[in-house]
């Protein structure tokens, strides 16, 4: 019966249990990957689709013009959206409401939108402790707009050439 | 104050309480951050940080966690046997803290410095297995029981390799007493300890002290991925934590054992420099530290092939080497390295 001399003695010297141990120690020394998130941020892409806002015009009259085809697309149905002529005759909606819990950012009603009034912005942040504080109104959303206008307006201006 | 310490029986007794507060306090503080040291090192293999929150570099994580045992709830399962449930972590903990009392820290400095210190040490550690099955008795639960099973199995196959392992060195001293054993090994720095002439038997230990510790890999008794957490699941607070502390205890016996019987304890590792208690301690992280990567670099061994190493491999070996290691010893061979007897002969 042949034996295997180079198995066994491996097997009694540990080599495979050294080879591991070599293996470790190189991972030992090597740069972590952890992030200290709150304090560190991983790197967002200016595709990332994050928290909705609505947009204004530089003017500050807001750009929604009431046309639906974002609450057409929404494939989960979370977009409802009300729409009157303003006083002065111009096309508005009287309701943008964003049911975040339904939203399963997809980033389809930023596609459908013609006047780039609904946008996802880069903010990922917006836990909340009641499930009624995800239930997004045209306030909130214009709110939210006001706030990342800037670096929403940088990542439209990055993702055009590739549009 | 001299007699007081010496003559009256209250002063013997608080002499006594003292001695073992100073071995107690600082073990319990040491392992606080030995724990610390076992996730940290468990993390750089894996790419992560570890922890690094509570206090400076998360120094502080252990006492954090042991804040967050003690105030948890105690949840005592409703067929358990409350007496022996509540046993089983007190005596796990107790058991591993016992052992400590033959071990020395430096040329004398040890508790009880009786001459079946080795003894002693196996007796103490071999109860230990009780913590484990009572535990998983007590419990009434399928997954405890059936790791109380496997864990009462592991550590009895492997307590007679590490006997035999241990015997070998017990030859070459002719002695019990650790004190003796590390004195054997003095002489020529790190050339003159007992890894030399004991080789193998190094390896074979420190693999029977994994599997004897329920260490991963053979940390077959708590596999989480089987049996969540073995026989301490239904263990929760304060229990829990005596289960945690006991078990990271017997692994630091483990180390000191390593190092007393084979890498000299206390003597330093280069003749010109002194020895020490300080050599003994870098000596326990260093197998500490050994410990706590293969920890992280081996999968888990499945239950026959823990077995058939404990049944099949070890035991012949070992036995193999005590046969040899008499025969060296009785005939002086390699210059009577074999035999430095200290007491008797």
């Amino acid at each position: 019966m042949a034996f295997d001399y180079t198995r066994s003695v491996k097997y009694f010297l540990l080599f495979d249990w050294i080879k591991g141990f070599q293996l470790g120690l190189k991972y030992f020394f090597k740069p972590k990957a952890t992030l200290n998130y709150p304090h560190e941020k991983g790197p967002l892409s200016p595709r990332f689709r994050g928290e909705h806002a609505l947009r204004r015009y530089p003017n500050g009259e807001e750009r929604c013009i009431a046309c639906k085809l974002c609450e057409a697309i929404c494939p989960a149905q979370a977009i409802t959206i009300d729409a009157e002529p303003r006083d002065d005759g111009s096309r508005r909606t009287t309701r943008y409401d964003i049911d975040m819990t339904k939203c399963i950012y997809c980033g389809f009603c930023q596609e459908a939108c013609p006047v780039d009034a609904i946008v996802e912005g880069p903010n990922f942040e917006f836990a909340t402790e009641t499930r009624e504080e995800l239930f997004y109104d045209k306030e909130k959303l214009l709110e939210n707009g006001d706030r990342w206008e800037a670096e929403i307006a940088r990542n439209l201006e990055l993702d055009a050439p590739y549009r | 104050m001299y007699e007081f310490f010496t003559q009256t029986n209250l002063g013997i007794a608080l002499t006594l309480v003292g001695q073992v507060l100073l071995v107690v306090v600082p073990l319990l503080v040491a392992l606080a951050f030995l724990l610390y040291f076992d996730r940290k090192v468990w993390a750089a293999v894996q790419l992560r940080k570890g922890p690094n929150v509570v206090g400076a570099f998360g120094l502080l994580q252990s006492f954090a966690d042991f804040l967050k045992y003690v105030v948890k709830e105690i949840v005592v399962p409703a067929g358990a046997d409350k007496f022996v449930f509540f046993l089983a972590p007190m005596l796990s903990l107790v058991l591993a803290m016992v052992a400590w009392a033959v071990i020395p820290f430096g040329d004398g400095l040890v508790l009880a410095d009786i001459n079946v210190a080795v003894l002693f040490v196996f007796a103490v550690s071999s109860l230990e297995v009780y913590g484990v099955i009572m535990g998983g008795w007590a419990s009434n639960s399928k997954y405890p029981f059936l790791g109380s099973l496997r864990s009462a199995a592991q550590m009895i196959s492997y307590e007679v390799s590490i006997g035999l392992i241990i015997i070998g060195v017990i030859i070459s001293t002719g002695s019990m007493n650790f004190g003796n054993i590390v004195n054997a090994q003095d002489g020529m720095g790190i050339f003159s300890w007992y890894w030399i002439p004991h080789f193998p038997m190094v390896f074979l230990f420190l693999i029977s002290a994994m599997a004897e510790t329920n260490r991963p890999p053979f940390d077959l008794p708590e596999a989480e991925s089987e049996l969540v957490a073995g026989y301490m699941v239904e263990y929760s607070s304060t229990p829990f934590l005596l289960f945690q502390i006991g078990e990271y205890v017997a692994i630091v016996l483990m180390c000191a054992l390593v190092s007393l019987l084979f890498f000299g304890g206390w003597l330093s590792p280069i003749e010109a420099l002194p020895d020490g208690m300080i050599w003994f301690f870098i000596k326990i992280v260093f197998f500490f530290f050994i410990f706590a990567m293969v920890k992280a670099i081996t999968p888990r061994y499945r239950y026959d092939q823990l077995m058939r190493i404990g049944w099949k491999v070890f035991l012949p070996v070992s036995l193999a080497w005590v046969v040899l290691v008499a025969f060296f010893a009785q005939y002086g061979a390699f210059w009577g390295t074999y035999a430095r007897w200290t007491v008797g002969g």
